[in-house]
Formats: C-alpha cells, structure tokens, sequence
C-alpha cells in the first residue's frame, strides 16, 4: 500500500474512533460554557483554542464528527439505494422504463445538486434529517446514471446470456449474477461519495439549514466562527480543516479501492 | 552472404527463458515459416529481429544479424532506420495495428515521411499505388477512411500495405491470416506469395500448419522455446522425424475422416466401459475404444451393420482408435431440433432468410460459413435468445421459439451451448467448482461436490481445478469448463459456436476429440457453428453452407465436401488452405 493510501487509513481510524466513542480522544463535554476561557489561541491546554463561549473547539469538532460523518454516510446510502432502484429499473425494464428514468434522471442533472437539496429543505423545513434526505436525493442521479450503464455492460454480458440458456430465471439472474457484479462498483461509488456528501452536509448547516447551534456539527461551527474570522481564525480553521480530511481520506480510500478493483 | 543470420539466439525474461539455441537463417527472395503453439516462443524470436523483444527481455545470441547490421549492438536509430527500410512488420493482431482515429492512407503514409524524402503529393500517389498493390478496391476512397469503416480484410491489407511500402527486403508476417475467413484469408496469402515471388524474403509466423505450408520452402517447428525440427516444408510434412511435429500434423482436421481420434488415445476406457453397461447394444461398439489392438478382429463379426463404414473404414490405423456412431439407422432417428424457415432482419439486412433443418439424436449438423453469413444468428434463435422475424423452432417436439420464457425454462437444461469465448462466458466472480455446481443443481446450489469433480473428470480436468477462477486457466482449460457445464444438466442437444477457433490446433485437436467422446457416450446432438472448413468436414455429419443468411447448399457432409453443387460452396472449399499445397515460387519472368 502507498502512502497516501496508509494516511487516509490513519484518518479515517480516526475519524471512526471519534464517531463511536468521542470521550476517548475528547473527555470534555462539548456544550459546557467557560465565558472566561472565551477567544483563547490554541495552547497546550486547548489544542484548538477556544469560541466565543469558552468552549474547547477540539472538544467540540471530535464531538462532532458522529454528526458529520452519520450524514454523509447516510445521504450516500439513500443516493446509493434509489440509484439502485432506479438504475435497475432502467437496466432491465422494459425499453419505455428505461427511457422515461433516464429523461427524469436528465431532467433532475439540469439542476444544481446543491439547489435541489435547497428546494426540498424549504419545503419540510431545516434539520439533520432533512438535510440528510436531501442530500442523498440530490446525489442520487449521478450515481443512478453510473448504475445504469453497469446494470446494461453486466446484463448484456455473454455470462448472463449463458445464464439464460441454462433456465434461469430474471430474478434469480438479477440476484446472483447483476448485483454482486455490480456492487463491487458499488462499493467504490460509495466510499468517494461519503467525503462529497460530508462536504454538502455541512454547506447545509453552515447555511443554517441542517444542524442547528448550538448542536457540535462541523457546518454549524464553521457558520458560528464566520463572524470572528478576521480576529479569531482557529474558530473556523480546525472545523474546516476536519470537513477537508475527511473528504480527502474517503476519497484517497475509495481511489485506492478502484486502482486495486482495476489492477486484480 | 544471407539476409537474416541468427545463431544460438536465447530470450530470457528475469528468471524463465523462452526462447533457447535458436539459429536459422533467411536468404534473399526466400519464405520461411515459423510453426508452434502459443507460448512457443515464435513471436518473440521475430521481434527479437527487430531488436523489439522488450524492455525486460534479455537477448543474448553469437549472431544475430539482418542485412548487415548486428541487431545485438545496433544503436537506437540504426534499429529505427532498418525497422523501416529494410524490415516490414505485420504484427499479430493487426486488425487493431491501425489507429482507429486516422485515416489508413496517412497511416501508411508514415513510413514514407520519417523514410523518404517524397512530397506530400508524391506520398499521396504512392499510398494509392501501394494499396491497389495489395488489392484493396477503389484505393481513393479507402485511404481517406478510417479504419473502422474497413472489414477485417481490407484492413489487414492496408496494414501489409504500410510495412511493404518502403519495399523492405525482409517482411516479418505474426499470424497474418489469424481471425479471418478462409476466402479472404486466401487472398491474403496470394498477395504475400506475390510479394515473395517478386522478390521480398518473407518470414511466415503461424500456429497454421497449412498457412505456412503454402508458402515457405523452409519450415522451423518450435516448441517451449526451442526448434525441434526444421528443413524443406515437404519434408517435414511429408516425412516429420521429430514426435511433436508428427502430433502437430495428425492435429490438422482437414481430411480426416469423421469420428478419428486428432489426439493420441488416453485413458478413455471407463467411460466407454460405463456406456458399455448401461447400453448392451453398444457394449460390441465401445469395445475397440478400450483395446484398439483389438478393434478389427473383434467389430468384424459383431458389429451393426449401420456401424461397419466408420469403425472398420480404415481397420489398419490402430494408432489412433477410432469413435464408432452409437447404433441406430440414419435415417429414422428422433429429431431433437427442427428449424422451418427462419427469417431475421436487422434493419434493412436480412440476417437469417428462410433457413430451415433438422438435427437428429446423436448426430451433428455443421453449419459453415464466413462472418456476415447469418450463422452466429442462427444460434442465438436455436437457443431463443433472439426472436425470428418468420419461422419457429421445435426443440424435441415442444414449440421453442414461439414459446414463452417461462414455458421454455422447463426444456432449457435439454439445450446447452458452448461459446467461442469461454472466459466470458462465465461470471467473473466464480470458481470453476461454483460454475458447475450451479449448473449440477439448476441454481440450486453453489457448493461443489462430488458430482462436479466427475464432471470434471470427465471433460479431462483435474477435480482440483474446481478451487480456481477461469481466468487463471489456459484457453483450452477453460473450454473443458465449459463444455463440462454444457453438459452438467445432461442435454440433449448443444449448440456451439465456434468452440475452436480461438484455440492452438493441438488444443482443438484435444477439444474436438472431448466433443466426439462425449456425443458417443452421451448421445449428445451437435449444431456446430464453424468457419473452419477442416474441423466442420472433420465433426459433422450433415453441413449447411451458409452465404448471405440463406442455406446454398446442404446435405451429407461427405457428399458435400466430395461434389460441392453450389459455386459459392465450391469457391469457398477452393480457398482452404491445406497441408502440402505449397507453389513453388513461379521464375521471374
């Protein structure tokens, strides 16, 4: 393994830890206020500094990393899931099926992911979950698209066709043969989609629509410390520096994961 | 002094060497063939020529010489300015030798710009000359095409085109006529004949005992690495000294006759002896399989009287024992597939156009033709994965291709198919062991058990074959595995589509020989789809001639071969290339 890849292991182990059991790396509790602790530089005592109400920024973005990472995890999973029901449909539906997903699925291209995400959180309201929602259904066309097209390599593979000659049926194809072919794509679709997903997660709360303050959530922080960003950078830095290291870890991952997928 | 000397050549790559003490030379004006099976070392011996072994390649040799330069120390630019002037190179595969983005005309172009010093004007008119040389139509309109707009043919004519167009004194040809049909193939070997004759020495590499025969005079056999015979080409096909040569000819099979063994017999006696028990009939029939010495004395009394032409035919060639055909009178047998005009159009072309026949129990039906004939089609709707425009399908009686999916599933496991490309065939996540337990079980199960190590047994595999993936298999092992899943869930009848012609003639031989076995013991029904004029004479019983997707002529094989009625038939047979049709080279004049 390459190094690159051995460091976004590292930071993912990380990251990981500090979804399951923050009070390892961070004991403190993250909401507890110290107005006299207020705007403190990062020192040995806080390693992040401090915000505007003495709270331990480092405390605060391990805390909050369950958040973060729970919705990019789970947007990508409600991406992935409709794209698998929609990429099926289209791969072995009848041909007007197919034609009329991927009309919608182009339909829906024409728009930002990110306004599509915007449209529906006005619609039911700002919050972690309609955030999550939301931005699952916006990445859903893309990988509905790159679905599709395994589904049709995979169902028109001359493997399927000698599966069809020996009696077997759509479902029992489908179930043995298209989706272990195409999960393996999967798999990689998902991993480089967590680090995107994480990234338009906290836009969304940065924006004040997705968790709320003063709820630990690496948007939410980085929209708190906007307002002190010339005096007091560490208020917005380490957030913003754990959203780039966990989207650039999943990402390295996920590339990694494709090159050997290519190589073997 | 001779154009090409080459003395104790060796390759190595790290620690495997595969090419060892190869010497020969070449003269001027002269044709030598280079014959083996893949992996023999051939191709790397010819790039070696071209000081293109590769960078991981170590050549050492006490000469390698070609027209003066010794390849062993020859600078960069010396190789550069020889592999265009002096040697031209048709590489194997050329069918992908050509950029699919430029034309062909600015393709073998190149040459004559890094060569010569021609104007574009000249190169122009040089390019139309060199490829109306090589034969290809309206020259104008085909250099200004790219090479997806020209059939497999042509292409490999503009590829010959570009490494003649310097007029090298030495042409190195990698299977030249590899994957293309028998008439265009014979034009191919005509224009290389032309150009030995006109006086470019030529280099001939192929796994084709035939296709060199037509043309070298001298012919170096090859085998892991080494040259275990050479000399005049109708000497060593005449009178071949050395045994693997000896097997690579008996492999060949054109002309010989239906139901030889292409393969030294080995351990074929269970089988024979188990179908021996289950059928008292056959019991006399199967017997000169288990002790070939015996095969005349003992078939002479017993046998039927259907079965005495071909058991007895050729009583003294006990070497290779013969497959007698299961008893039963030719005439009167069930028929296991009926074919009533079929009709398909893709567009405005009509692929498969009013094709009707029948296929007996137990016997096999070729159906032969070029690419474009319409035979592969037939295939897909004999095994109902595409619909015909008119006609049907009856599959053992049953309404096949006007059936429903779901009512043919029941009869589906009575039908199999074997594929030209057997890898792909199968699931890139299986083990061979997964495969054929699925096939055993009809789905039902992915453990392999007993029943697949027998299957495997059967076609000739090693059981512990099964633990493997297919892609680490060679070609011809991964044909037994799907052969063997063909006939896991005991058919009646498979269909295979060109199962040989991606293989090395001693693994057709070993494959042609499996099919045969397993028709004899199973009683197993072939539709073989070929465009091998040699194999299909050599498997079927019955032939179709395929042309344009219409039938031009079918019937008895042997009736077939022996008095083609049709001038597309007749053509086509012309232009097979056989063992022992060399020209000698006509004098210049």
């Amino acid at each position: 393994m390459r190094l690159p890849s051995v460091l976004a292991l590292a930071v993912v182990a990380f990251l990981a830890i500090a979804a399951l059991a923050p009070s390892a790396l961070a004991p403190g509790d993250p909401l507890a206020i110290a107005p006299l602790d207020a705007f403190q530089p990062p020192s040995l005592a806080h390693i992040f500094g401090t915000d505007e109400s003495g709270r331990d920024i480092y405390t605060r973005v391990v805390h909050g990393t369950g958040a973060s990472l729970l919705i990019g995890i789970a947007a990508t999973a409600i991406g992935l899931g409709l794209a698998v029901v929609f990429g099926l449909l289209a791969g072995f539906g009848p041909r007007w099926l197919d034609f009329g997903t991927t009309r919608l699925l182009e339909v829906l291209f024409a728009f930002p992911g990110l306004l599509f995400a915007l449209l529906f959180i006005v619609i039911y309201g700002p919050g972690v979950v309609t955030s999550t929602i939301a931005v699952g259904l916006s990445t859903a066309p893309g990988y509905a698209r790159i679905i599709r097209s395994r589904v049709i390599q995979v169902r028109t593979s001359p493997y399927l066709e000698a599966a069809v000659v020996l009696g077997r049926g759509r479902t029992t194809r489908i179930v043995r043969h298209v989706l272990p072919n195409v999960a393996g794509s999967l798999f990689v679709l998902a991993t480089l989609g967590i680090g995107q997903s994480i990234v338009w997660a906290s836009s969304l709360s940065y924006l004040g629509l997705g968790a709320v303050p003063p709820a630990a959530e690496w948007g939410a922080m980085l929209s708190a410390g906007r307002t002190y960003i010339a005096s007091f950078w560490w208020m917005t830095f380490f957030p913003g520096l754990f959203i780039v290291l966990s989207a650039a870890a999943t990402t390295l991952l996920g590339r990694a994961i494709q090159q050997r997928g290519r190589e073997s | 002094m001779s154009l090409v000397t080459v003395d104790d050549l060796s390759v190595r790559f790290g620690a495997t060497t595969v090419v060892s003490g190869v010497s020969f030379s070449v003269e001027e004006g002269e044709c030598i063939g280079i014959v083996g099976e893949s992996g023999s070392g051939k191709s790397v011996t010819a790039r070696a020529l071209l000081g293109l072994a590769g960078r991981r390649a170590v050549v050492s040799a006490a000469a390698l010489d070609v027209d003066g330069t010794d390849i062993r120390t020859a600078s960069p630019r010396q190789l550069r300015a020889l592999r265009g002037r002096e040697i031209g190179y048709v590489s194997q595969g050329a069918l992908v030798a050509l950029d699919p983005l430029r034309p062909v005309g600015r393709e073998i172009s190149d040459s004559l710009r890094l060569h010569t010093t021609m104007t574009p004007v000249e190169r122009r008119a040089r390019v139309l000359e060199l490829l109306a040389d090589v034969g290809v139509p309206e020259p104008s309109l085909r250099a200004g095409q790219r090479p997806d707009e020209l059939s497999g043919g042509l292409r490999q004519r503009a590829v010959i085109a570009s490494a003649i167009a310097l007029r090298p004194r030495l042409l190195i040809a990698d299977e030249p006529t590899t994957a293309l049909d028998s008439t265009v193939q014979a034009g191919i070997l005509d224009l290389l004949e032309r150009l030995r004759d006109a006086g470019t020495a030529v280099i001939l590499i192929s796994h084709d005992l035939a296709v060199v025969s037509r043309l070298a005079t001298r012919v170096l056999v090859m085998n892991a690495g080494t040259i275990v015979e050479s000399g005049p080409t109708a000497r060593v096909l005449g009178e071949p000294r050395h045994p693997y040569t000896r097997r690579l000819i008996a492999a060949v099979p054109t002309d010989r006759p239906r139901g030889t063994r292409l393969t030294p017999a080995v351990a074929a006696a269970p089988a024979a002896v188990s179908t021996a028990a289950a059928a008292p009939v056959a019991a006399s029939v199967a017997a000169p399989v288990a002790a070939p010495v015996a095969a005349p004395v003992g078939n002479s009394g017993t046998a039927v009287a259907e079965d005495t032409e071909s058991s007895v035919s050729t009583p003294g060639a006990t070497a290779t024992p013969e497959f007698p055909k299961t008893p039963g009178d030719a005439g009167g047998r069930a028929v296991v597939v009926a074919a009533s005009r079929l009709s398909r159009r893709f567009g405005a072309r009509l692929a498969v156009d009013d094709v009707s026949f029948t296929l007996e129990r137990g016997r096999t039906l070729g159906v032969v033709g070029e690419s474009g004939s319409g035979k592969t089609t037939v295939a897909r709707l004999v095994l109902a994965l595409d619909r015909p425009d008119a006609g049907d399908v009856h599959v053992l009686g049953e309404p096949w291709t006007t059936a429903t999916e779901r009512e043919r599933r029941a009869l589906r496991p009575r039908i199999g198919a074997i594929y030209q490309d057997a890898l792909s065939s199968f699931d890139p996540r299986f083990t061979v062991g997964r495969i054929l337990a699925d096939a055993v079980s009809h789905g039902r199960s992915t453990r392999a058990g007993d029943e697949v190590a027998a299957l495997l047994r059967r076609v000739g595999l090693d059981p512990a074959v099964a633990a493997r993936r297919p892609l680490h298999l060679s070609g011809g092992q991964q044909q037994r595995v799907a052969i063997a899943r063909a006939i896991a869930a005991k058919p009646d009848v498979i269909v295979c589509d060109e199962p040989v012609s991606s293989l090395d003639v001693s693994v057709q031989a070993q494959v042609l020989d499996l099919l045969d076995e397993l028709q004899r013991d199973l009683g197993i029904s072939y539709l073989f789809i070929t465009h091998d004029l040699g194999v299909v004479r050599h498997v079927s019983d019955d032939v179709l001639v395929m042309q344009h997707g219409r039938v031009v002529e079918s019937g008895p094989t042997e009736r077939v071969f022996a008095d083609p009625r049709d001038p597309y038939t007749r053509a086509l047979f012309a232009s097979a290339p056989r063992i022992g049709g060399w020209r000698a080279p006509t004098p210049p004049s």
